[in-house]
């Protein structure tokens, strides 16, 4: 955390001079599969500038999660390279699907920065270049108009949401992701993580989340999804973009990395000139932000051979390294990489570090929780059950889920 | 056709089907009975730009040994299919004993992932099985009553449904009930209230996948039963004119009785269709309110970091089991009357 602080503080004051990136021409056969959002196509696109004499191919898709463990099982694998974050890796690593680079980094490594390195047991397995996280956005006209203080903590978003209501502005005020499933889940575990929670007893994989701050957890999201569009378990980040758009929300949790279509062109001038950002909120009296940090960055598929994963590991660090993308690409993400000057549309990320938030947990039982997460706390958002009973479907679902997986 | 032509004809066909549906269907079966090994997991440090923490990892050399020597993974029984989120009959026992009303026993049970799937499931195929049989039925009826003229375009924007590519169907009417699209709007603004979603209620859900599902499925069985329609002899229709019978004993006696195999196929596949319902519930992402046993396979199989194959195949093999189920008296009726036949 400090280190990313002490990052981006140096490049504030850094050289403006733009040093193209190392690029030593590789040869052999690149191919990566990425997620599909602006940054990470400039990412690539990028070091498809230092490809040399290597075939260069790219799969941008937003179903990656399901397609990584599949092809990077196959040997040899139909990709070099996978992009992932905190949570994507994990899969990689049960399944021991990644290589580690040391020497590659010492190799070809020059620009990377340490703070970029993922080192698990002491060995360099991904190098982050973006960072992410999910906070507040707020409509400025809206909460002036009203004398509405920003909101910094869940609470106060409430209490505004119903301000904004009961002055009949705006019948649904509020906008998260709370599609039924993995986003869902994610807002559990920011919020979970917001009231201080550990989701598994200290040192093993039993579950710890039906206690009193899964219930608070719970009872928040509930609140703040009766101040939002009725058809909230059916909207995912790209539905609630379209309804800040729209110009029907006024306050909304989203991801640092979605700003930039927000902030864009396209649209109504006036929503997108009142549309300003703030760091995540906290909850329940808790000091650290109801969020998690994520990073992303790229891993080298271990079922390919050393000649290949050189290639595209001397591509990727041009671009993870490259001074003149994060100055050309400075609105699309959070870079990691030295030389980034945060901009306006950083906000979010930068005081999420500042205010302590925690990483999204790399753990590898963790998807399986995320996965139960998803599917068992929806009745009790439809008021069909109590929270305790929703939070022991989730322990119980994890559990048959653990047991068949031989976590537990 | 004799037997050994009938063989050699089937041959290609049989090889395919045993090749592409059968060894998959025992490979299914058999992983089924697997579960992964203990996982060996070890503590380590682990840094990311945010700082560096004590974590666990999965010991990757504990493990490989354990794959090599065993690659299904644990034998497991029929531990998958017991488990609380497949059959879950210790805790169906402990619900049995700890409630007081039957109510409350099956609000329990219904709670459980894999009854809640299967209720909707088997709802879903009540619903929509004898609705699309009888709407298809009345259009094919209706259209063949019709001049020859208009029947050509009218059968076009009739089969129209069946084309239209099901996700594309049913994502059109996903964003129609939308609480900001035409009909959800609108729905909003007849009952004056403003809190009313199609998508939030799981009965109007239900609902709306149920119709959604009927419109979808009657031109199968519009088309069917038009091609039927056009069997039916006329010299006893005519005769039953002359004898006074009306529109209604004409099909009750005549048509009906003589097109009945065919109804007995469309109704044999419509089950089999509607069991294995699926599209709709991704199209519209209703995923909260409405589970099928097909998309509990999904489920397992890719919105999972890590995939569950044994849930999977545990669940596949269930499925397989209930349209077997299903269809028994279907076919134990069909293969009495081809014996009677004989």
């Amino acid at each position: 955390m400090r280190k990313i602080l002490l990052t981006l503080l140096f490049v504030l004051f850094g050289t403006t001079a733009y040093a193209d990136g190392h690029c030593s021409k590789p040869s052999g056969s690149i191919n990566i599969l990425a997620n599909d959002f602006p940054a990470l196509r400039t990412f690539v696109e990028t070091a498809k500038g230092c490809k040399g004499s290597a075939d260069f191919k790219v799969t941008h898709s937003s179903e990656h999660n399901k397609i990584a463990v599949p092809a990077l099982t196959a040997n040899p694998s139909e990709f070099s390279a996978r992009i992932a974050a905190n949570s994507s890796i994990v899969p990689l690593m049960n399944q021991d699907l990644i290589r580690p680079m040391d020497d590659l980094v010492k190799k070809y490594g020059k620009g990377i920065q340490d703070s970029q390195l993922i080192t698990i047991d002491g060995k360099v397995m991904a190098v982050a270049f973006m960072a992410n996280t999910q906070h507040l956005y707020y409509r400025e006209d809206v909460l002036k108009e009203l004398g509405i203080p920003v909101p910094k903590t869940y609470e106060e978003v409430v209490a505004a949401s119903e301000k904004i209501r009961a002055s009949g502005k705006m019948q649904h005020p509020y906008a998260a992701a709370y599609k039924a499933g993995w986003n869902l889940a994610e807002e559990f575990v920011n919020m979970f993580i917001g009231h201080g929670g550990e989701f598994f007893k200290t040192g093993t994989a039993e579950p710890n989340i039906n206690n009193a701050k899964g219930v608070a957890t719970l009872n928040m999201l509930k609140k703040l999804a009766s101040l939002s569009n009725p058809d909230y378990l059916t909207h995912d980040s790209e539905a609630i973009k379209v309804e800040w758009e729209s110009g029907k929300v006024a306050l909304m949790t989203l991801w640092a990395s979605r700003s930039g279509t927000l902030l864009d062109d396209e649209g109504d001038a006036k929503i997108t000139a009142a549309t300003k950002l703030t760091g995540p909120a906290t909850v329940g009296g808790g000091n650290i932000p109801a969020a998690t940090l994520w990073w992303d960055g790229f891993t080298l598929a271990k079922n390919r051979s050393d000649s290949d994963a050189e290639a595209t590991f001397i591509a990727l660090a041009h671009a993870a390294s490259n001074k003149k993308m994060v100055a050309d690409a400075a609105d699309q993400a959070v870079w990691l990489v030295e030389g980034f000057v945060p901009g306006p549309k950083s906000i979010g990320v930068i005081e999420a570090v500042k205010m302590g938030a925690k990483p999204y947990p790399m753990l590898p039982q963790m998807g399986l929780m995320h996965g139960a997460l998803g599917s068992e706390i929806v009745e009790f958002l439809q008021g069909k059950e109590s929270a305790e009973q929703a939070l022991k479907d989730v322990e119980a679902a994890y559990i048959s889920k653990a047991k068949e997986q031989g976590f537990l | 056709m004799p037997n050994k032509t009938f063989f050699w004809f089937f041959l290609p066909t049989g090889l395919a089907m045993i090749l592409f549906i059968g060894l998959p269907i025992i490979s299914t079966g058999i992983q089924s009975f697997y579960a992964q090994h203990d996982q060996v997991v070890k503590e380590v440090k682990k840094c990311d730009p945010f700082g560096c923490t004590v974590s666990i990892v999965v010991d990757q050399e504990a493990t490989s040994i354990l794959r090599d020597e065993k690659p299904l993974g644990k034998f497991n029984g029929f531990g998958t299919y017991i488990d609380r989120n497949h059959l879950a009959i210790e805790q169906i026992s402990d619900f049995w004993k700890e409630t007081d009303s039957f109510g409350e026993f099956i609000n329990q049970v219904t709670n459980l992932p894999f009854y809640k799937a299967l209720l909707f499931t088997l709802t879903y195929c009540l619903f929509v099985t004898p609705n699309v049989l009888l709407l298809g039925f009345i259009i094919a009826l209706s259209l063949n009553a019709i001049s020859r003229k208009i029947r050509g375009p009218l059968i076009f924007g009739t089969i129209l449904p069946m084309i239209v590519t099901p996700l594309v169907g049913s994502l059109v009417l996903f964003w129609m009930i939308d609480a900001e699209g035409i009909i959800g709007a609108n729905l909003q603004l007849m009952m004056e209230d403003p809190y009313l979603s199609l998508k939030s209620s799981r009965t109007l859900t239900w609902i709306t996948i149920i119709i959604y599902g009927i419109w979808h499925h009657s031109p199968f069985a519009f088309v069917v039963f038009y091609a039927a329609l056009q069997t039916v002899p006329q010299e006893p229709v005519e005769a039953a004119i002359i004898d006074g019978a009306s529109r209604y004993q004409r099909i009750r006696h005549i048509v009906l009785p003589h097109i009945y195999p065919v109804v007995t196929f469309v109704a044999l596949i419509s089950l089999m269709d509607n069991f294995r319902v699926f599209e709709p519930i991704i199209g519209f992402s209703a995923e909260g309110s409405a589970q099928s046993l097909s998309w509990l396979i999904y489920d397992n199989l890719v919105n999972e970091e890590v995939i569950l194959f044994g849930s999977a195949a545990a669940t596949s093999m269930m499925t397989i089991i209930g349209i077997a189920i299903l269809l028994a008296p279907v076919l134990i009726r069909t293969w009495k009357e081809f014996r009677t036949a004989r």
